[in-house]
């Protein structure tokens, strides 16, 4: 069984109906029985990180996430928490990555448009999460915030800079991006993941 | 590691012109729901069936549409539970992002809507009316799911107004005023409609389209006037658009998305194939 982290952030429902396609069962839940013996356990989110952050630690969610040792896969904002600290609202996370979460710069010689909102590309894969693809596969990304580039990335995005699209340190895997929403692409990223033994 | 923004700022500069990554432009086939039934309204007047919603949606990104826009024209209270419905479905068997508008006015819609499968919404008129709504909306579920959508039409004076009411009821407020103040109060998106290309099949309106797309901070859909695949060229390159969305000329085949985009890519635009 799947276990999808219910907490206060969106596109769960999203995650959940990509994973009924390509035909894997999950539950989304909170309680910390379900997760812990969970095959797998996926931890998504849109949201705001000092939010959420409270959300986890009032129901220690954060030390539960942490201790987990079965493969989870975190995704956008689930990605950010699992980093060490997060721009957004000065939040401390859950230091699972080393890496910091900063905002894109608004200024400069190259205006960003924040959100970053669309399809970009992932590339230098380094990950079996990437089983399968060919080198530049587009995926749906919607982000205000980024992973810097570290130890652990295991795909680099660009946009003007380039940023861990994805990132990975033991049982723990993490995904800017939304596979639930990256078409077929994003369906053999969550097979792959399905897949770790 | 420890990369703060002085770190980011070096490797902006080392970075400029990789012209291989980046975001790409977006196609996005909108879909006029009533009843349930996918129509398109050519000058938001006579109204024509062109089939079922989420047929359509599995085949448009089937064909390489990137997202999709669902606006319910007859959104009432009575309906919402079938668009609930709708959006559910729609969730369960697409894989690419969709937004939902229409008749949008309270943060428990929105909520409902998201919670179903919806990525982002689009409010219009409500929005127009209680600007605070954006800002509700922002705040409760982050501006990423906020587009802003804006009816406009260029007066003889030069100058393009804002339209509400599915284009019915003329305002004094310049377009360029509200969707700043809207962007401000955190709106994530516009989506902007020229009534004056609408159903023209005439190419987009390019003019207002970039002068919003270069002075707002976020990206900007173009709709309104698609007649052929060098209009979507047009409002990338000279209205700068981050999108463009387009009804009838995919309804009813006129450009096939698939064809569209490799024209766009042989033009040497960047999209996603």
């Amino acid at each position: 069984m799947i276990a999808i982290i219910k907490y206060n952030a969106g596109n769960v429902q999203s995650v959940q109906y990509a994973l009924e396609r390509i035909g894997v069962a999950s539950v989304v839940t909170d309680d910390a029985m379900l997760i812990q013996r969970a095959d797998k356990v996926i931890f998504p989110g849109v949201g705001h990180a000092h939010a959420a952050m409270r959300y986890l630690r009032e129901r220690g969610l954060d030390k539960l996430i942490i201790s987990l040792q079965q493969p989870v896969l975190g995704i956008c904002l689930g990605l950010q928490l699992m980093c060490r600290h997060s721009e957004e609202g000065d939040t401390s996370c859950l230091g699972i990555f080393d890496e910091n979460v900063i905002l894109f710069p608004t200024s400069g010689k190259m205006k960003l448009k924040i959100p970053q909102i669309g399809w970009n590309n992932i590339y230098d894969y380094k990950s079996v999460l990437f089983n399968g693809l060919s080198e530049n596969a587009f995926v749906y990304t919607v982000h205000s915030y980024f992973a810097a580039e570290g130890k652990e990335t295991i795909a680099t995005t660009d946009y003007i800079l380039p940023y861990s699209a994805a990132l990975e340190k033991d049982n723990f895997y993490a995904v800017q991006f939304h596979p639930e929403k990256s078409g077929r692409v994003g369906e053999s990223i969550l097979k792959n993941f399905i897949n770790i033994p | 590691m420890n990369d703060g923004p002085a770190n980011t700022e070096t490797l902006l500069n080392t970075h400029l012109g990789a012209g291989v990554h980046g975001l790409t432009k977006r196609i996005i086939p909108c879909l006029d729901i009533k009843d349930g039934r996918t129509v398109k309204g050519i000058n938001f007047e006579d109204i024509r069936d062109a089939g079922d919603p989420v047929e359509l949606a599995i085949l448009y990104s089937g064909k390489g549409a990137d997202e999709l826009v669902f606006l319910d024209i007859t959104a009432t209270i009575e309906k919402r539970k079938t668009l609930v419905e709708l959006v559910k479905r729609i969730a369960a068997n697409i894989n690419i992002p969709f937004t939902v508008g229409g008749g949008i006015s309270t943060v428990e819609d929105v909520g409902v809507l998201l919670k179903n499968g919806a990525d982002k919404v689009s409010v219009n008129t409500a929005a127009f009316k209680h600007p605070a709504l954006i800002e509700q909306l922002s705040n409760e579920f982050g501006s990423q799911c906020v587009v802003l959508a804006i009816d406009t039409k260029k007066e003889q004076d030069g100058e393009w107004y804002v339209y509400l009411d599915g284009g019915r009821t003329k305002t004094e407020m310049k377009t360029t005023e509200w969707a700043g103040s809207a962007v401000a109060l955190g709106a994530g998106e516009i989506l902007l409609t020229s009534m004056n290309n609408d159903g023209t099949k005439n190419g987009f309106a390019l003019d207002i389209t970039a002068t919003l797309s270069n002075t707002l901070p976020v990206p900007v859909i173009a709709s309104g006037g698609a007649g052929s695949m060098a209009h979507f060229k047009e409002v990338f390159e000279s209205g700068n658009a981050d999108a463009a969305l387009a009804a009838s000329i995919f309804h009813y085949k006129e450009i096939e998305i698939t064809d569209l985009k490799n024209y766009l890519s042989e033009q040497g635009i960047r999209v996603r194939l």
